[in-house]
């Protein structure tokens, strides 16, 4: 779990624009700035393309944070 | 510092993640066109104005941008215009794909109801179209008509008429008759641009279902840039003339080193055929209006001598401008938009060496010099992506233009100086390695013996098996030299050999391949050999100049290394040179890393 979240710090940092960014399970649209619909987008498109998944449609509406996203993630990379 | 990744292949990755940064680094340029556009979009266009801004940015453009409504294209245009009207845009783009069809024919429509559809999806754009260019008078950029994702028809969806394939294909052809009869609208090709990305890359269903995105962002990127180079065509900002190196670049090998008989051109190889190809494309484009012209390291006499090669699609007066010689090429492109009468920034120059490439894009930024690689066959494909010649209508007095400036060419000419050469050269890192002959060089040693006749003091040639008991023998010093520098192993490219007698060397060969000429290697080669020459107890270097038919560019070659010329022969054919060895300076400066094997 927590390897998958630091993979995903960079990204995060990259696309928010912030090196400081720190990201965590709790993490989510309401507590990160700037997290509007089209970083959105983007996130998840860039971590598709990193990792090499697909996340699918009802998965995407379900998440409540980035824990979730990471759990999510941890199941699809280890099929 | 990202901002690279924006030109062609896109490195798709670093723009979708780090596109915040490059989105700041590029807003801080001064001198920015202002310019309004509006994008009116027939699905969700957030990501594709994102990327827009992006490309206009880096192409000189400070946008504003005014974005319909999702899904509010037709609304915005036709029915309430107020808002637009006031944002007056200078552009506006339509953002429509297949997702927007309307008016979709019905299984097994006949030809009529077919065509009914067509004109009322016609009549649906048409008011769209003659509403913006009549009304708001600004220019309009439209998407034709990507094809579907899936057809349930299969192939028969393209051969029936009342297939979508087929009836968007059709729908395409109107809007291109309808843009050949409004100057002001223009048509977006994204029907070649889908197949370009790949229909798999360019559209997912699942960013349709979540978020009404018709083109993935992976796509939007593509979308991006073309609408800015359409953009950039309809400001006058294409570029006029191509400029091209030859050896490796217009046809395979050198041709001074091998020769009229000795260059790949022609159908016979694989390499040729590339190389035909390439010339080909050139000639496109130089048919359409876009002027040539050669900078090429080269005797004028062999450079030109090429073109007369039979299967040379391209000969000389395709060119408008012909610099070949041995002078650094930025001061050359200069000479040729001097020549021209063009500026710098309407020229692209394609060259298969990253050496010369990266003296010109860092000498001369407003010239375009893609990294189009070494491989020919890629070379167009890098020409044409960038959009360098992108316009956006064309006519006949765009080649007359070609022909009036080739008219032209007797203009007066302007040296350049280039003061910060040294500095390119320390850019270049260059290391070399410099060592008597040893076996496992002995075959490109005297490969390269027979094949080199430019850089090439007294043209001897030598078989492997002399080349050996050179080698060998306690009388002679042999040196070959290898150089790298940052763009990668030149390999082994200059070979010097003396004969020691008494308290002389006599340098009985000295050659070195045109690839690496002007990097201060032949200085390398020189302290070498006095290095070696003096602890053999010798006090004297003996050079000789044996003139050939392709060896002039050395004629000149001791006098420069500070040799005091002992005879000549009447006809200059030939000629002997000293150089006393005592309180000899080491001359090269700018090779850092030299190791002596």
């Amino acid at each position: 779990m927590s390897n998958i979240l630091d993979e995903l710090q960079p990204i995060f940092q990259d696309i928010f624009e912030d090196d400081e960014l720190s990201i965590t399970a709790e993490s989510n649209a309401d507590t990160v700035e700037d997290w509007d619909s089209l970083a959105h987008i983007t996130l998840i498109f860039a971590i598709e393309q990193e990792f090499e998944i697909k996340f699918a449609l009802g998965e995407l509406e379900a998440m409540k944070n980035v824990g979730d996203m990471v759990e999510l993630m941890q199941i699809k990379l280890s099929k | 510092m990202f901002i690279e990744s924006l030109n062609y292949p896109f490195n798709t990755k670093t723009i979708l993640r780090k596109r915040r940064s490059i989105r700041k680094e590029l807003s801080l340029q001064k001198d920015l066109k202002d310019i309004k556009v509006a994008l009116l979009g027939g699905s969700t266009t957030s990501d594709i104005l994102n990327f827009v801004e992006i490309f206009l940015l880096n192409a000189g453009f400070r946008p504003t941008f005014f974005e319909s409504e999702y899904g509010k294209y037709f609304e915005d245009v036709v029915v309430d215009d107020s808002e637009l009207r006031a944002f007056k845009p200078d552009i506006v783009f339509i953002h429509t794909t297949h997702v927007n069809l309307i008016n979709a024919p019905k299984l097994f429509s006949s030809d009529a109801e077919v065509e009914s559809c067509l004109r009322a999806e016609m009549e649906y754009y048409e008011a769209i179209w003659s509403k913006l260019s009549e009304e708001l008078n600004c220019l309009i950029i439209q998407n034709n008509f990507d094809l579907p994702f899936l057809r349930s028809l299969g192939n028969l969806d393209s051969t029936e008429i009342y297939g979508k394939t087929n009836f968007l294909n059709r729908l395409n052809l109107e809007f291109s008759s309808a843009a050949r009869q409004n100057p002001k609208l223009i048509i977006n090709d994204i029907n070649y641009l889908s197949y370009q990305v790949g229909l798999n890359q360019w559209y997912d269903p699942d960013y349709w279902y979540s978020y009404k995105m018709a083109v993935t962002p992976l796509g939007s990127i593509y979308l991006g840039h073309a609408i800015v180079k359409l953009i950039c065509a309809a400001y006058g900002k294409t570029r006029k003339c191509l400029v091209l190196d030859l050896d490796n670049t217009m046809w395979g090998g050198v041709i001074g080193d091998d020769g009229l008989e000795g260059i790949k051109i022609g159908r016979e190889t694989p390499q040729g055929e590339a190389f035909t190809a390439f010339q080909e494309y050139c000639k496109e484009l130089n048919e359409r209006g876009i002027l040539l012209a050669v900078c090429s390291k080269n005797e004028l006499d062999n450079a030109q001598g090429g073109f007369s090669h039979p299967d040379s699609v391209l000969k000389l007066d395709n060119f408008t401008s012909f610099q070949a010689n041995w002078d650094p090429k930025p001061g050359n492109i200069e000479n040729i938009a001097a020549e021209i009468s063009i500026g710098l920034d309407s020229l692209v120059f394609v060259d298969d060496n990253p050496a010369e490439r990266s003296l010109v894009s860092a000498q001369l930024p407003p010239v375009a010099t893609p990294d189009v690689g070494n491989e020919v066959s890629h070379f167009a494909e890098f020409i044409e992506r960038e959009g360098y010649f992108e316009v956006t209508n064309i006519s006949r007095d765009d080649v007359k233009r070609a022909v009036s400036y080739a008219d032209n060419q007797q203009r007066a000419k302007y040296k350049t100086k280039f003061a910060d050469y040294n500095e390119f050269l320390e850019s270049l890192e260059m290391k070399a390695e410099i060592g008597p002959f040893s076996p496992t060089y002995l075959d490109r040693i005297s490969q390269l013996t027979n094949k080199t006749n430019q850089f090439n003091l007294t043209t001897k040639r030598y078989t492997f098996a002399e080349m050996h008991a050179m080698a060998e023998s306690p009388e002679y010093i042999t040196l070959y030299g290898r150089l790298e520098d940052r763009f990668g192993d030149n390999g082994l490219i200059t070979v010097v050999t003396g004969k020691l007698n008494e308290n002389q060397v006599h340098i009985d060969l000295w050659f070195m391949s045109c690839r690496v000429i002007k990097r201060d290697m032949e200085l390398a080669m020189l302290d070498a050999l006095v290095l070696k020459a003096i602890k053999n107890g010798s006090e004297e270097l003996i050079g000789y100049y044996y003139q050939t038919q392709k060896n002039g560019m050395v004629a000149d070659h001791y006098s420069k290394l500070g040799f005091k010329l002992v005879s000549e022969a009447e006809d200059q054919s030939s000629s002997v040179w000293k150089l006393e060895l005592k309180n000899y300076e080491m001359r090269n400066k700018n090779i850092k890393k030299i190791e002596y094997v």
